[in-house]
């Protein structure tokens, strides 16, 4: 037993230490994966599924607590955030007349993204939705546990 | 013409839902956020009703992808009653969910699961898109197997398991389905589709693929050979889940039936033949299965397989003089489903149970409650001048008109058992002396606050008006089915609406 616990100690140790590099790498990933997502393959569900992995990494690196307090809100809520972007990117069209959901972009692009639309947006609320729903499940597990 | 208001009731309740996510766990909050979106929602489904009624079809081409390619809403007057429907019971069904469900399920998420399911069952009457119909068929079975199943006991699994397993069955075959349409035809839009199946020459596959979605279509709402999920699945959850169960998720089916099978594919002699003798065995086994039940629940989960016999009775005549009377009685069967589910769940707090040899008394008890339960009641037999009557004898005399004596008699067996356990249920339950003494902890209504008694009886009172007015003023409702009636039968008017009229 007692040995067991020394290999478990370090394990973690190399885990850690490599967790502490990973995790900004794989939200920057994320990052560029959402934004690439409209011509090239990528997008909100992708980048939010390599987003939570990081978080999942950690939680097991360290420990499901420890990564709630990297959050100074309950990821939980992160889903009716999401929700609401998407929503709110399906109805900026019909304020300018077009039909719901219609693509509107602006005409100049935005430095280092590209083309910028109501498309984008909608992808942000993907990839939260996503980040909140994997997230509260991990914890919601955990917590059980 | 082209709004984007048509989207306007389902864009409600999403939003409903999404601000109620919020307030999770929030009990009163959540209360109030959904009787006010139900309350806006109503009045929204209100105006796209009148909108649709005044100006004609109401079309939008989602994200302004033309027609064949994109996706379409539509609102016909079919559809306009539908969401009108939904709305109604929505709003009553809300109101009386704040009352009788307990505080666990309200806190994981029983509101913020009904409003995504209204914006399903909303999606699914207004789209115009076969596809875009599965996803939202997906949406109402995924929140309905949530309402099922959260608080679970061990019955209410049980039920829950069956009705997803037939509900994802049914889900299989509708899809299976649509992808022999799509392959037979290359489209998805509803009204392309109908244009393009005239030219298809194997007339045969054509109708074997209108037997799948019938198939598909008729599990859902629970036709003859496959509906024992039903009565297994709808006595288990609370009142409140089964009214809007009871009252709209059979008739979503019925209402998809009645798009494709007058849109998409012109019914041959064969398939009406089908219809007519599944619509007489539906009635039949419908009507038997009451007899021997005793729980209220139980019976009420048997009459609505006997009555969706009616619907698909009006199917199976296919002329217009029959489709004013499914339409009428689907306007009728909504509403008076709903009530009734209701009614047992008020039934179950005053009594402890909706075992109808174990109840009595309720007429000495409660004089005014009575007497509302017994108009519902009487309304759903058709007992004249109440608003079951109508539909009821426009379809007699349609069949008995188009010589189709058994399913004539098939209609009346279902309404002599109707009849006659309607009456037993009121003899036994209401007028009947209780056996056993009522005890102050029998009864779960008399500790209920003003407000809470006024939310759980106002939406049935409110029903049963909107049922005595549909009697009373049927000449209207019936001007109403016949409007509906008349564009179900010109499917051409549909696809010139979608497609813009060929010249």
């Amino acid at each position: 037993m007692e040995r067991n616990r020394n290999n478990e100690r370090l394990d973690k140790t190399i885990l850690r230490t490599s967790t502490n590099y990973l995790l900004p790498l794989l939200i920057l990933f994320s990052i560029f994966l959402l934004i690439r997502g409209h011509y090239l393959p990528g997008g909100g569900f992708v980048g939010g599924l390599v987003a939570s992995i990081a978080f999942v990494l950690h939680s097991f690196a360290y420990s499901p607590t420890q990564t709630v307090k990297m959050f100074s809100i309950k990821p939980f809520f992160v889903i009716p955030t999401g929700l609401m972007l998407c929503f709110l990117s399906g109805m900026l069209p019909t304020l300018l007349g077009y039909p719901f959901m219609s693509g509107v972009w602006f005409a100049d692009n935005v430095v280092a993204i590209g083309a910028f639309g109501s498309a984008l947006i909608f992808d942000v609320g993907v990839y939260m939705v996503v980040i909140g729903v994997v997230l509260t499940i991990l914890f919601t597990i955990s917590e059980n546990t | 013409m082209t709004t984007n208001f048509i989207l306007a009731p389902i864009l409600m309740h999403m939003i409903t839902a999404i601000v109620l996510l919020f307030f999770w766990q929030k009990v009163l909050i959540q209360k109030i956020i959904s009787i006010v979106g139900n309350s806006i929602a109503f009045l929204l489904c209100l105006r796209l009703f009148e909108m649709t009624l005044s100006q004609g079809y109401l079309t939008l081409q989602l994200g302004g992808w033309q027609a064949p390619f994109g996706i379409t809403f539509i609102s016909d007057t079919l559809s306009a009653i539908m969401v009108l429907l939904t709305a109604l019971v929505s709003l009553a069904v809300g109101i009386y969910s704040t009352a009788s469900l307990n505080v666990s399920r309200i806190k994981y998420g029983y509101f913020f699961i009904f409003h995504f399911l209204i914006m399903g069952l909303l999606g699914a009457f207004l789209t115009g898109d076969i596809f875009n119909m599965y996803v939202w068929f997906e949406v109402v079975i995924i929140s309905s197997f949530i309402l099922l199943t959260v608080g679970g006991k061990k019955m209410q699994m049980e039920g829950a398991i069956k009705y997803v397993t037939m509900n994802m069955l049914a889900s299989v075959i509708f899809l299976t389905a649509i992808a022999v349409l799509y392959g037979i035809t290359g489209t998805l839009n509803i009204a392309d589709i109908a244009n393009k199946i005239t030219l298809v020459e194997n007339k045969g596959l054509v109708t074997v693929t209108s037997l799948l979605f019938f198939v598909g279509f008729g599990i859902k709402s629970a036709v003859f050979p496959l509906y024992f999920w039903l009565p297994s699945a709808y006595h288990t959850p609370p009142s409140a889940i089964a009214a809007i169960f009871g009252g709209l998720l059979t008739k979503m089916g019925i209402y998809a039936m009645l798009r494709v099978f007058t849109v998409i594919f012109q019914p041959d002699y064969f398939t009406l033949t089908l219809f007519s003798i599944i619509a007489v065995l539906t009635l039949i086994t419908g009507a038997l299965g009451t007899i021997n039940k005793r729980s209220i629940r139980r019976i009420l989960s048997y009459l609505i397989i006997c009555h969706i016999g009616y619907l698909i009775a009006g199917l199976g005549l296919n002329t217009e003089l029959a489709f004013v009377a499914v339409v009428f009685y689907l306007i009728h069967d909504v509403i008076v489903k709903s009530n009734v589910f209701m009614i047992s769940g008020v039934i179950v707090k005053m009594r402890e149970t909706v075992d109808i040899t174990r109840l009595g008394s309720l007429l000495k008890d409660y004089p005014k409650f009575s007497f509302v339960v017994a108009l519902v009641l009487f309304s759903l037999v058709g007992i004249p001048p109440l608003s079951g009557f109508w539909p009821k004898i426009l379809l007699f005399q349609e069949s008995f008109k188009q010589e189709n004596y058994i399913l004539l008699a098939g209609l009346i067996v279902a309404s002599f058992v109707t009849l006659f356990v309607i009456v037993r249920i009121w003899s036994e339950a209401f007028w009947k002396i209780s056996p056993k003494p009522i005890t102050e902890e029998i009864d779960h209504f008399a500790p209920f606050s003003l407000s809470g008694k006024i939310a759980l009886i106002a939406p049935i009172v409110g029903l049963a008006a909107v049922s005595l007015i549909i009697g009373l003023n049927a000449n209207s409702f019936i001007k109403l089915s016949e409007k509906a009636a008349y564009e179900m039968k010109r499917p051409e008017i549909y696809i010139n609406n979608v497609l813009g009229s060929k010249e």
